[in-house]
């Protein structure tokens, strides 16, 4: 097993991964059916956000926010927009789905040629990353669908529980 | 400007090294540029001043595209080509393809240099794969590349003389800095301060590359080549190791304080000048003490790389206003007294003025009237606190603490200017920056190192400061008493790299795509044409076949072309704001162009 992996078991998904899913043509509805410890899954059980009608949203959108914000954000540029460097992943994720967000995110992706320098760096063995990336995914999932405005959520859900707990054995 | 005095700086300014050479002169700063721009501040002082008056205040609004010509790289293009003799010689981004040009056959290629480099570079070189430019000396052309190759060009043929790697781009150091050459040395620095890259300044022979010596910015004194006793920090000699000290644990060893800025260099104290960066990580909680000797202002003897004297700007550092700007030497008369000065912009928004002689520090104010995070620089000798700023707790992310969110802290991360550089003109006694306009809300939280990969510790959203829709200000200070003389409004921030000429004209350019040249006194706008691409280049000027051009590469891109693309969004405007800002990519996108201006031919 890659240590990714190993990442990705404590933030209690590998399941998905090792399904091998294929690039989806459009990526299924991300309306939450359930939820546990504070954490939505869609009809398929993937994770996915909740925002009520106030605005207020899940903890892992607003944790999302923060950690793309520090990682992801310098390439990305804000609130997932793009910028001079790399795709916007607003839009990316109208039609990338879960699985091939994981797999971008832990192994990288490159298009380098005489006129292009896009490369994408692999962060399976970055737990800064990998410990929060079902976190990003969610928050830019609910980007992508305009389920949440530009900028820091501004009220969210109180952290789950086992949040904490989780986080310090993945961070290690 | 008399003619005589004009001959004067052309001499010295084509032959800078018979300055080098030369008998001490009483107090008397180098040369100006002059037909040739032959290394990346025009002249080693850093003024990016140049004494030719062809162009003037009186004329500029004349000015035409005399001719272009495209890198071939769509990617940020930050620093400017050289002149030296009929050639120009002009760098790209990431591959660091370098070209020769023929100035007497409109531009023709003489030769070509494009380094193989892995590719696994690009992602290490946080926020876009800029480089800074080129050094000229000894016959040949210095590049130091993405991946820390520092090459030798023969600037004939363009074949390499040597190479050397400078570091590992696998733990996150890369090359981006100008380098530039005093006498037999190559000067460079590294970058990677976002990495957790532990940051150095050092010296290569020209001859061959061997390395000369290597300061360390943080680590103990063998490492910094700090000399206890005799290395001054404002004025008092440092204790042994100080830099440790000033660290919990092994933290040091991963502790940032890059080096990728402009350096400067005075013959008549054999100093070469040049900040350090960040401490790592962004999460200040992680790294108690005062981390030195990240964020400060460097003076090293150039042949041994001894430390002089030193002054740490923001001790422990909460929002990662790195020290890298550039240090412009000019000497003028304070208090009736002259003066050898070293100035320096900071990303932390203060304007610093110190003897460059003695290390004093003599003026530090706010360059930005939004500046906020400190009421001021402590300038009391006697004061336990002397030197410090004096942090408002409100704006303290130390102070806030982890995982709270510490907002309206102004300058933002990019501070009130990165590393686009000022210009100072001897005749009007001022210098002209290029400022950033913009506040930001600051987070820290815990983070873990791995190398090579981001150590950054900290989410960070940025906006203009209340009330204002400019993120950018072009403005005139007055180092002998810190304060702001005039200053012009910008949209974005101004990214590009200032040029002043004895024609009374100032240059600089927008992240829109405009050169503009407007009068050094008044700062008045002369002219303005709009680049194929956002600038974040630095203008510069030179003389060919009798004629004065005035240059500047355009690219969008760097940390402004990122942050800036989509628009800055207000996260106090409440619910369901939408981009508040002007978004850039609704001016101008990406490109990689040389534009080269004249006035027109009568
Ligand atoms: C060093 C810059 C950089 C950083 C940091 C970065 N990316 Fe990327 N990313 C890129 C580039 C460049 C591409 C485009 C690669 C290509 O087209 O081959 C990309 C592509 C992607 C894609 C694929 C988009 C598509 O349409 O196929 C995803 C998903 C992605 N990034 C997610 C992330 C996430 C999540 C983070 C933060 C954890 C992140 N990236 C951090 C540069 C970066």
């Amino acid at each position: 097993m890659t240590r990714y992996a190993r990442y990705f078991l404590a933030a209690g998904v590998a399941s998905c991964l090792m399904g091998g899913l294929a690039r989806a043509d459009k990526p299924a509805d991300p309306a939450a059916v359930s939820s546990e410890d504070g954490k939505y899954a869609d009809k398929d059980g993937r994770p996915t956000f909740n925002v009520g009608k106030d605005g207020k949203v899940d903890f892992y959108t607003y944790i999302g926010y923060v950690r793309y914000t520090a990682n992801c954000m310098h390439c990305h540029g804000p609130d997932g927009l793009g910028s001079t460097y790399a795709p916007s992943l607003v839009n990316s994720l109208k039609s990338l789905d879960y699985a091939d967000v994981m797999t971008t995110v832990a192994n990288g992706k490159k298009d380098v040629s005489e006129s292009s320098q896009l490369v994408m760096p692999s962060f399976g063995e970055n737990k800064n990353i990998m410990c929060y990336i079902d976190a990003i995914y969610i928050y830019l999932r609910a980007r992508s669908v305009d389920a949440i405005p530009r900028g820091r959520p501004q009220d969210h859900e109180p952290k789950p529980k086992d949040f904490s707990e989780t986080e310090d054995s993945c961070m290690g | 400007m008399s003619k005589t005095f004009l001959t004067g700086l052309l001499t010295t300014g084509a032959l800078l090294s018979s300055v080098l050479t030369a008998p001490p002169v009483m107090a008397q700063a180098p040369a100006a540029a002059g037909k040739d721009w032959s290394t990346p501040a025009g002249s080693l002082n850093g003024q990016r001043f140049s004494s030719l008056n062809q162009i003037t205040n009186e004329n500029a609004h004349k000015l035409q595209v005399a001719w272009t010509f495209s890198t071939g790289v769509l990617r940020g293009h930050e620093g400017a080509p050289l002149v030296v003799g009929d050639t120009m010689f002009v760098h790209a981004p990431f591959p660091n393809t370098v070209f020769a040009l023929d100035l007497n056959n409109d531009g023709k290629i003489l030769w070509k240099y494009e380094p193989k480099q892995d590719p696994n570079v690009i992602p290490v070189m946080c926020c876009d794969t800029v480089n800074r430019g080129l050094a000229y000396g000894d016959g040949k052309i210095f590049l130091h590349q993405a991946d820390t190759t520092l090459v030798a060009l023969d600037a004939k043929t363009g074949n390499v003389a040597w190479s050397v790697k400078t570091d590992d781009p696998s733990k996150g150091a890369t090359g981006t800095d100008a380098p530039i050459v005093v006498k037999d040395k190559v000067y460079v620095g590294v970058s990677g301060g976002e990495f957790g890259v532990r940051g150095w300044f050092g010296a290569f022979n020209t001859a061959d590359g061997k390395p000369a010596w290597k300061g360390y910015s943080i680590g103990p004194d063998s490492d910094t080549l700090i000399q206890p006793g005799k290395t001054t920090d404002l004025g008092k000699p440092v204790a042994a190791n100080s830099s440790i000290a000033s660290w919990q644990g092994d933290q040091w060893k991963i502790g940032g304080g890059a080096t990728w800025g402009w350096k400067s260099y005075d013959p008549q104290t054999n100093l070469i000048y040049y900040g350090s960066g960040n401490p790592s990580t962004w999460n200040p909680k992680q790294r108690p003490g005062d981390n030195k000797y990240s964020m400060t202002i460097w003076a090293r003897d150039a042949d041994t790389g001894a430390v002089k004297w030193l002054y740490q700007m923001t001790p422990h550092d909460e929002w990662d206003y790195d020290g890298v700007n550039e240090m412009v030497l000019a000497d003028q008369e304070i208090d009736g007294k002259p003066r050898n000065l070293l100035v320096h912009f900071d990303r932390n928004g203060f304007g610093y003025t110190l003897d460059r002689v003695t290390g004093e520090l003599l003026v530090a104010e706010k360059f930005d009237p939004a500046v906020n995070w400190a009421s001021k620089v402590d300038l009391d000798p006697k004061s336990e606190t002397y030197g410090r700023p004096q942090v408002l707790p409100q704006y303290s992310t130390e102070h806030n603490g982890e995982d709270v969110n510490t907002t309206n802290i102004c300058p933002a991360a990019l501070g009130s200017k990165d590393e686009q550089p000022s210009a100072f003109s001897p005749q009007t006694g001022l210098f002209y920056v290029p400022t950033n306009h913009v506040c930001m809300d600051y987070e820290p939280f815990r983070v873990s190192y791995t190398a090579g990969q981001p150590y950054v510790g900290a989410t960070l959203s940025m906006y203009p400061p209340k009330g204002d829709t400019n993120m950018g200000n072009f403005i005139a200070w007055d180092a002998r008493t810190g304060k702001i003389v005039w200053s012009d409004p910008e949209q974005f921030s101004v990214w590009s790299g200032a040029l002043a000429t004895a024609g009374n004209v100032v240059f600089y350019g927008t992240l829109e795509g405009y050169l503009k040249a407007v009068d050094a006194k008044t700062g008045k706008e002369l002219y303005k044409f709009k680049t194929p691409s956002g600038i974040i280049g630095n203008v510069m000027t030179y003389e060919h076949a009798g004629r004065q051009y005035v240059a500047v590469l355009s690219g969008v891109g760097g940390w402004a072309g990122i942050g800036l693309a989509a628009g800055l969004n207000d996260p106090h405007a409440g619910l369901g704001a939408v981009g508040g800002y002007a978004a850039l990519n609704q001016y101008t996108s990406l490109g990689g162009t040389l534009t080269v201006f004249a006035l027109p031919r009568d």
